[in-house]
């Protein structure tokens, strides 16, 4: 068979745009549902974030309560090790001179001085442990929670180094022996080698439910919601009484305030 | 033709040759039971259209690059539901989905993993932080 130049380049051309035309074809073939979706009744927000009314908790809560620290403990299956080096802490109590260094003026009320303040993972707005990350096993999430991804975290604690409000807490030791609360089967444990923190019961709002803390309390002294939307429960507190963050001076922007 | 020291030579590749093919002859006759995954868990016994997220195929060779797609996608996505090609959804959850219905792991995911000699608690290591269904042995 013989064939010209032209006879050859005609034949070339059309099968560079058929093979062209496969991208397209494939394009319009792809046209099934996604394959993923959020949970239809997960709580939503631009910025969740928390308001800590201390007030509130000295005042009507009876003394010693620890009912937010139990129920976050035990709804995280967070182990209680049993010594202060590899305590492992998502929610706990905390004196006024560590929570508010360098905001103290010294002359505060006895009460305020003694009383404890419950202290958490302030899912900061600029988050230092996100930053120093090496594997972004902790990461913002659009909502404005500082998310762990145990499944990536390599345990070099860059992230414990980096967070100026000692909220995050390494596991030297396998935990599972050491979780004292009932088992929640729903939540998973931790394995030996990683980091852990709060993660503002991000597993509870995606099923439509509020964090534990914030259930457990009986006085209502927490409260959670979207720091963007002017009518939700955090804005109406902190709308109408005075507050402070951890550690303004860091620039880490807190989602956490206290009303004190 | 004559070996020098043949006697030990003869004895040395004797052993050796004992030894090296020690494995093979100690071991004969005695294969490992091939797996077999139970299915007959009480959930799965009272489905009606026995079906998985995916075809039985896909889910024997893909499971693993499934549940990494999920984990990814609760994870660091926020996005905790997954529309089978059916239109049914399901929770994407290790611990709480697929265990729901495979509620065996010692009868489903270890006989696979342990016939092919993958070591407990090293890989998967899903075990080492998700809880496995109580088990009546």
């Amino acid at each position: 068979m013989e064939t010209g130049r032209r006879n050859f380049l005609k034949i070339g051309g059309i099968c560079a745009l058929g093979l062209g035309s496969l991208r397209v074809v494939n394009a319009f073939g792809k046209t099934e549902t996604p394959k993923f979706t959020a949970n239809l009744q997960a709580l939503t927000a631009k910025r969740w974030a928390m308001a800590i009314d201390m007030k509130k908790c000295w005042e009507k809560g009876p003394p010693g309560c620890t009912d937010c620290v139990l129920a976050c403990h035990s709804t995280h299956n967070v182990p209680d090790i049993g010594t202060q080096k590899e305590e492992i802490k998502w929610i706990w109590e905390e004196k006024y001179e560590n929570v508010f260094p360098g905001q103290e003026s010294g002359m505060e009320p006895e009460a305020i001085r003694e009383k404890p303040f419950m202290v958490l993972c302030n899912h900061c707005k600029h988050a230092p442990c996100t930053r120093v990350c090496p594997t972004q096993a902790t990461f913002k999430r659009a909502d404005g929670i500082t998310m762990m991804d145990f499944h990536r975290c390599i345990g070099c604690r860059y992230c414990m180094a980096g967070c100026p409000f000692g909220a995050r807490s390494f596991n030297f030791r396998d935990p599972r022996p050491y979780i004292k609360t009932e088992l929640n089967p729903a939540f998973p444990t931790r394995d030996r080698g990683v980091v852990e923190k709060c993660n503002f019961c991000e597993e509870r709002l995606a099923a439509g439910k509020m964090p534990a803390c914030v259930e457990a309390c009986k006085c209502k002294a927490l409260c959670f919601g979207d720091l963007e939307d002017p009518n939700s429960e955090v804005r109406k507190a902190l709308g109408s009484q005075f507050s402070i963050r951890r550690r303004p001076e860091l620039g880490t922007e807190p989602g956490v305030y206290y009303i004190i | 033709m004559k070996i020098y020291d043949g006697k030990y030579i003869l004895v040395g590749l004797v052993i050796f040759i004992v030894l090296a093919t020690f494995p093979v002859w100690f071991n004969h006759g005695k294969a490992a039971p091939p797996p077999d995954p139970k299915l007959d868990t009480p959930v799965i016994s009272q489905m009606i259209n026995k079906q998985c997220v995916l075809p039985k195929d896909e889910m024997i060779t893909g499971h693993m690059r499934l549940l990494n797609d999920w984990r990814t996608e609760v994870v660091r996505n926020g996005k905790r539901m997954y529309v089978a090609s059916d239109g049914k959804t399901y929770e994407m959850s290790l611990q709480n989905e697929c265990m729901r219905c495979h509620s065996n792991k010692s009868q489903f995911c270890d006989q696979c993993h342990n016939y092919a000699g993958l070591q407990k608690d090293a890989d998967p290591y899903c075990w080492n932080c998700h809880i496995a269904p109580k088990e009546n042995k």
